[in-house]
Formats: structure tokens, C-alpha cells, sequence
């Protein structure tokens, strides 16, 4: 069996605020395989959000190791980082965190913008990743022109551009009503079928049940919750 | 990430706020603007001076008397000087501030009272009728030669030569107007008229002589016959060396155009300090414009965007700021100096390298206050930048 894509030992994390310390990630371990589809679920102080910012190379644990698709993440340098969040790393988040003075195809582009890959070449797959997402016709719309589940389906567009080997989602249902909540989760699963690996970040039970696997992370431990079971689960 | 695309990106931002971006740009457009007028306004009067002295020759010389109590320099003194060898022509000139009449129209003009040699030494043109001949003056003839401001303000568009003007309220001919000469630092060498020697002597009721033209017989003996001049008048004029000097055009080109120079010098530092003033706001703005797009550096940091390409793009966007202000500048530079020149009569000389450098330094001005934004820009993390709202 091939090496798991994401590999992260005993990750502890701490931080200050406001005077006190805090223990975000208390020895975290995860093991993530390739084409898995993944939701960590906790409630809001549980060190999830910090948990996510470690997946997303958008910070440095304080110990442990955190290998991705084979590269050790924790001793790179903040310019390594960026570029590994750009090769294999999608983000998906809740506020969608689309540039508001761009179209959704410039939107969708810019991860390839920073990547160096040519007009010609960038404008054809954003275009490709609009198609997949269903706002082909939209491409020209700038995202206060677009609904709120327009614009998250144009940010996953933006994950997926750069074909990167991970989506990381991080509460991407939170901003939407119920009906285009499930209409993300569907397009999310979709992209699972087709061999993408995903991530999903939330504290809503619904969602986090049409993964394949459920971690509960909980004062910065995590717990396993489920692997390929379905049926609810209650937070007790 | 491509130049270009940075380019781009920075031209977009820029659009999207047009009128805060031209008020930052203002303060650029004034200083290289103001650069430009100033210097090509200074650079012009100097050439001007230059041009008119050298038009003259090199090799002219100029006795001026300042005290015409203790030396009464005579005709016949004149004469003496003529003889020196090395001197091919020379000119007597007496002087003085003259009403002129042309029925009700008037003006205050200079007089110029000298000989007829005075064109050739002066090199001034006759643009209609005649200059002063020799006869003009052995029988002081009341005839007159208009200069080209002075035949206007009388006559208008209408041909003065043998029509009668009175000087003073004695009634002269005009027999001549001169070509325009242009004037400097406030001179105007085309207000005057010009009568014979003889004539003017009565009219003022003096007879010495305040100036002297002398014009040497080639420019390589100006020195040697400039000794000569003063030895001989001061043998005619013992121990009144105070009372007149005796200079060349050399001379007077070199102080003139050391005066030009300071005041193009300080117009010109003056303007730069604008300039200053426009890169500080240049920096506000961009400083402003980092913490207000906080959250899209956040995204763009996500996604990818390394440190270097944050900077990048910050400091492309403050240079091409400065340097549309630049560009702006130097054209509105070159019309507002193009409508002084017509409008108020100064003479204006662009000089590319002027302009260039202005360019040059809002570029560098540009870079200079936008690295510390960009910096900072740069500089944020990218979890926190995604958190501000």
C-alpha cells in the first residue's frame, strides 16, 4: 500500500493570548490516505481551526512532524510553505474568500497566476474548472454579481485548478442555507468519486456524516469517531 | 509571477479607485510638472541672454561710464579710441528715458543717440526704411528709428516710416524701424528709439557720452585691445577709475549666465521638494490601501502568493503610480510652458534631459515610498490577514 498522503505525529501547538497560554494541539496524530474523504468535526475552541491552519501549511507546529505527499512540512521556511499550500493544497472556506474586484474566472486563476503557467494555458483550465462546478456561463461575473452557493462553487473552481492532491475545506457550508449546503456537498463528493482527497472542516453533524471518515477533535486531542460506518452521532 | 501580469494586476487596482489614485498622483504631477516650467523657464532666459550677447560678437567691447561728472568723455575723446590699433569700429552712445507722441497715443521710451555705425557694431536690422546714416548726424538731423515695440504701441499695424512722431514735443521723422531683438530679465531691447548723435546730445542737453560701443577686429586681439582702452583712458582721465569700466561680452556672459544658473538651480530644488511631498502621500496612500486590502492579501497568501510576489505587486503598484504621475507631469509640464511662453512673452527651452530626469526621479520616488508599504504588505501573516474583517 502506498505511503498515506498526509502523516502528522504527535503535533502539539501553543500559543499566548492575551496573557495566557494556550494548548491548541495537545499531540495530535493523523494519518490521512490518498483519495480519503475526511471531516474533522469540533466545536469552536477545540483547536480546530488551528488544526486546519497546520493541514494548510499556513503555520508551523511547535513539535512533531507533518509530512505531506512525502515532503516533512514542519522545517520549511515561510516561501517553501507558500508554495506547497499552491501545488497541494485546494482551500475551500467559509466566507468563500473570493478577491471581490475579480471575475470568478480571474478568481479561479489566481493559483495558477502565482504558479507561473502561461494566459493561454491558465484562462483554458480555469475555464475546464468552471465547467466542472457548473458556472460556465458566470465566468465574467464579479462574486457580489453571484449567489452565495454560486460563489462557494466558484471557490472550490479556484481549488481545483491547480489540481492539488488535497481540498481543504474549512466549514464550506457554513455561510449557506440547507439546500445549497447539500448542493456543495454533492459537488465535494462528486470530486471525492473522481479521486480527489478531501478535508472537510465542520462542526455540523449533517455534514460531516456524508464523509467517509469522521475525526472529533476535542480539547486539542483527536478522537476517531467513525471509519465507514453510516448513522448519527450526537456530541456528548 | 510575470512582470507584466504584476503590471496588469497594478493597472486594475488602480482603476477600480481613479479618484483616490489621481489625488495621490497629483502630488507627483505637480512636482515634475512644476520641475519642468521652472527649469525650461530658467534654462530659456539664460539661453536668451547668451544667444542675444553672442549675437553681438565675441569680440565687443563696452565702455560705460557711471559718474559723468569727473569724466565728460567727448566726441573727440571718442575719436582718440578709434585709433587704437586692433579697434575696427566703434559707437558713441548717449542715453536717456524719452516721451514719445503719435498724436494722443504716447509711451516712455529709451533713447539711444549715437552714429550710424551703431548698426553694424550692435548688429541691429532696419526691418522697414532706413538706420541713421553719416549726413543724419554732421547736419543733427531731427529724424528718428523706431524700435519694434515702440513703432507698434504708436502706429499699430500702420507703416510709420515718413510719418512725424514727437519726442519730447519737438517733432522728429521716423525714418526707419528696427527688427524685434526680444529682451531679458525684464529689458526689452525693442522699446527704444534710435536718433543721430548730434541730435540726441541737444535733446538732452548733455553732451557727454555714457557709453561706448567698441568692436575689436577679430576676437583673438579682445583681450589685448581691452588693455588698450583702459590705458588710454586713463591717461585721459587720470585717477577716476571708480567713474566707468570697460568689460567685454565674455564677461558679461559669464555673470549673467552664473545668475541664471542659481535661479534656475533654486527654481528647479524648489520644484523637487514637490516632488518629495508628492512620494510622502504616495506612501500614505499605499500604506492606507495595505491595510485596507489586509484580507486580500490573506487570500492571495493562501493560495500560494509567496512573500516576494505580495511585495511585488505592492511596490509595482506605487511605482506605476508615480510614474503615470510622472508621465502626466511632464506633458501637463510642457503645456503650461508652452501657454507662459505665449502668454506672458518669456522664452522657454525644453530640454529632454530635464524631463527625463524629473521622470526619473518620480520613478524613484515611486520605489522609494512604496517599499515600506509593500514591505509591510509582505511582511503579514497570512492567518491573521485571513481573520481581519
Amino acid at each position: 500500500m502506498a505511503a498515506p498522503i498526509i502523516q502528522i505525529e504527535n503535533m502539539t501547538k501553543t500559543y499566548t493570548l492575551g496573557g495566557e497560554v494556550v494548548h491548541a494541539l495537545r499531540g495530535v496524530s493523523l494519518q490521512i490516505e490518498k483519495g480519503d474523504f475526511l471531516a474533522i468535526i469540533g466545536p469552536s475552541g477545540s483547536g480546530k481551526s488551528t488544526f486546519m491552519n497546520m493541514i494548510g501549511c499556513l503555520d508551523r507546529p511547535d513539535s512533531g512532524s507533518y509530512i505531506l505527499d512525502g515532503k516533512e512540512i514542519e522545517k520549511m521556511k515561510d516561501n517553501e510553505l507558500a508554495t506547497i499550500r499552491n501545488e497541494k493544497i485546494g482551500f475551500v472556506f467559509q466566507n468563500f474568500h473570493l478577491l471581490a474586484k475579480l471575475t470568478a474566472l480571474e478568481n479561479v486563476e489566481l493559483p495558477l497566476l502565482y504558479r507561473g503557467v502561461k494566459v493561454k494555458e491558465r484562462k483554458k483550465i480555469a475555464y475546464e474548472c468552471l465547467e466542472k462546478v457548473g458556472l460556465k456561463d458566470r465566468a465574467h461575473h464579479l462574486p457580489n454579481q453571484l449567489s452565495g452557493g454560486q460563489q462557494q462553487r466558484v471557490a472550490i473552481a479556484r481549488a481545483l485548478v491547480g489540481s492539488p492532491p488535497i481540498l481543504l475545506a474549512d466549514e464550506p457550508t457554513g455561510a449557506l442555507d440547507s439546500k445549497t449546503s447539500k448542493e456543495i456537498i454533492q459537488i465535494m463528493k462528486q470530486l471525492n468519486e473522481q479521486g480527489h482527497t478531501i478535508i472537510l472542516i465542520t462542526h455540523d453533524w449533517e455534514v460531516a456524516n456524508e464523509a467517509k471518515r469522521i475525526v472529533r477533535i476535542q480539547d486539542g486531542q483527536l478522537f476517531e469517531e467513525r471509519g465507514d460506518f453510516v448513522g448519527t452521532y450526537s456530541i456528548r | 509571477m510575470g512582470l507584466i501580469q504584476s503590471v496588469k494586476m497594478a493597472l486594475r487596482s488602480i482603476q477600480g479607485n481613479k479618484l483616490r489614485a489621481f489625488l495621490t498622483m497629483l502630488g507627483i504631477i505637480i512636482g515634475v510638472s512644476s520641475v519642468i516650467v521652472l527649469i525650461s523657464i530658467g534654462q530659456g532666459s539664460s539661453e536668451q541672454v547668451t544667444n542675444q550677447i553672442n549675437q553681438l560678437g565675441t569680440n565687443l567691447l563696452t565702455v560705460n561710464v557711471m559718474n559723468s561728472d569727473s569724466v565728460k568723455l567727448t566726441t573727440d575723446d571718442v575719436e582718440k579710441i578709434r585709433d587704437i590699433p586692433g579697434v575696427k569700429e566703434i559707437a558713441p552712445v548717449v542715453s536717456g528715458r524719452v516721451n514719445v507722441k503719435n498724436g494722443t497715443t504716447s509711451a516712455q521710451v529709451s533713447l539711444i543717440g549715437t552714429t550710424s555705425s551703431y548698426q553694424a557694431v550692435r548688429d541691429v536690422q532696419a526691418n522697414q526704411g532706413r538706420f541713421l546714416s553719416d549726413i543724419d548726424v554732421a547736419y543733427r538731423q531731427k529724424i528718428v528709428v523706431l524700435g519694434a515695440n515702440t513703432a507698434q504701441t504708436l502706429f499699430g499695424l500702420d507703416n510709420p516710416v515718413g510719418k512725424y512722431v514727437q519726442v519730447e514735443g519737438t517733432s522728429f521723422k521716423v525714418v526707419g524701424v528696427l527688427a524685434s531683438k526680444g529682451g531679458s530679465l525684464g529689458q526689452s531691447g525693442d522699446d527704444v528709439i534710435i536718433m543721430p548723435l548730434s541730435t540726441a546730445q541737444r535733446l538732452v542737453k548733455n553732451t557727454s557720452i555714457q557709453t561706448v560701443y567698441i568692436q575689436g577686429k577679430n576676437a583673438e586681439q579682445v583681450n589685448f585691445v581691452m588693455a588698450q582702452v583702459e590705458r588710454t583712458l586713463a591717461r585721459m582721465f587720470p585717477n577716476t577709475e571708480d567713474s566707468y569700466s570697460v568689460f567685454n561680452q565674455q564677461d558679461l556672459m559669464e555673470t549673467m549666465s552664473s545668475v541664471t544658473n542659481t535661479m534656475t538651480l533654486m527654481l528647479g530644488g524648489i520644484a523637487g521638494i514637490s516632488l518629495l511631498v508628492g512620494g510622502i502621500g504616495i506612501m500614505n496612500i499605499m500604506l492606507v490601501s495595505v491595510s485596507e486590502r489586509t484580507k486580500e492579501i490573506g487570500i492571495r497568501k493562501a493560495i500560494g502568493a509567496k512573500r516576494k510576489d505580495i511585495l511585488l505587486q505592492f511596490l509595482i503598484e506605487s511605482v506605476v503610480l508615480s510614474a503615470l504621475g510622472g508621465v502626466i507631469g511632464v506633458g501637463l509640464g510642457f503645456i503650461i510652458g508652452k501657454v507662459l511662453a505665449t502668454a506672458m512673452g518669456l522664452s522657454i527651452s525644453y530640454s529632454t534631459s530635464v524631463s527625463l530626469i524629473s521622470f526619473l526621479f518620480s520613478l524613484f520616488v515611486g520605489v522609494v515610498f512604496g517599499v515600506f508599504p509593500a514591505n509591510k504588505a509582505a511582511k503579514l501573516d497570512p492567518i491573521q490577514a485571513l481573520r481581519y474583517e
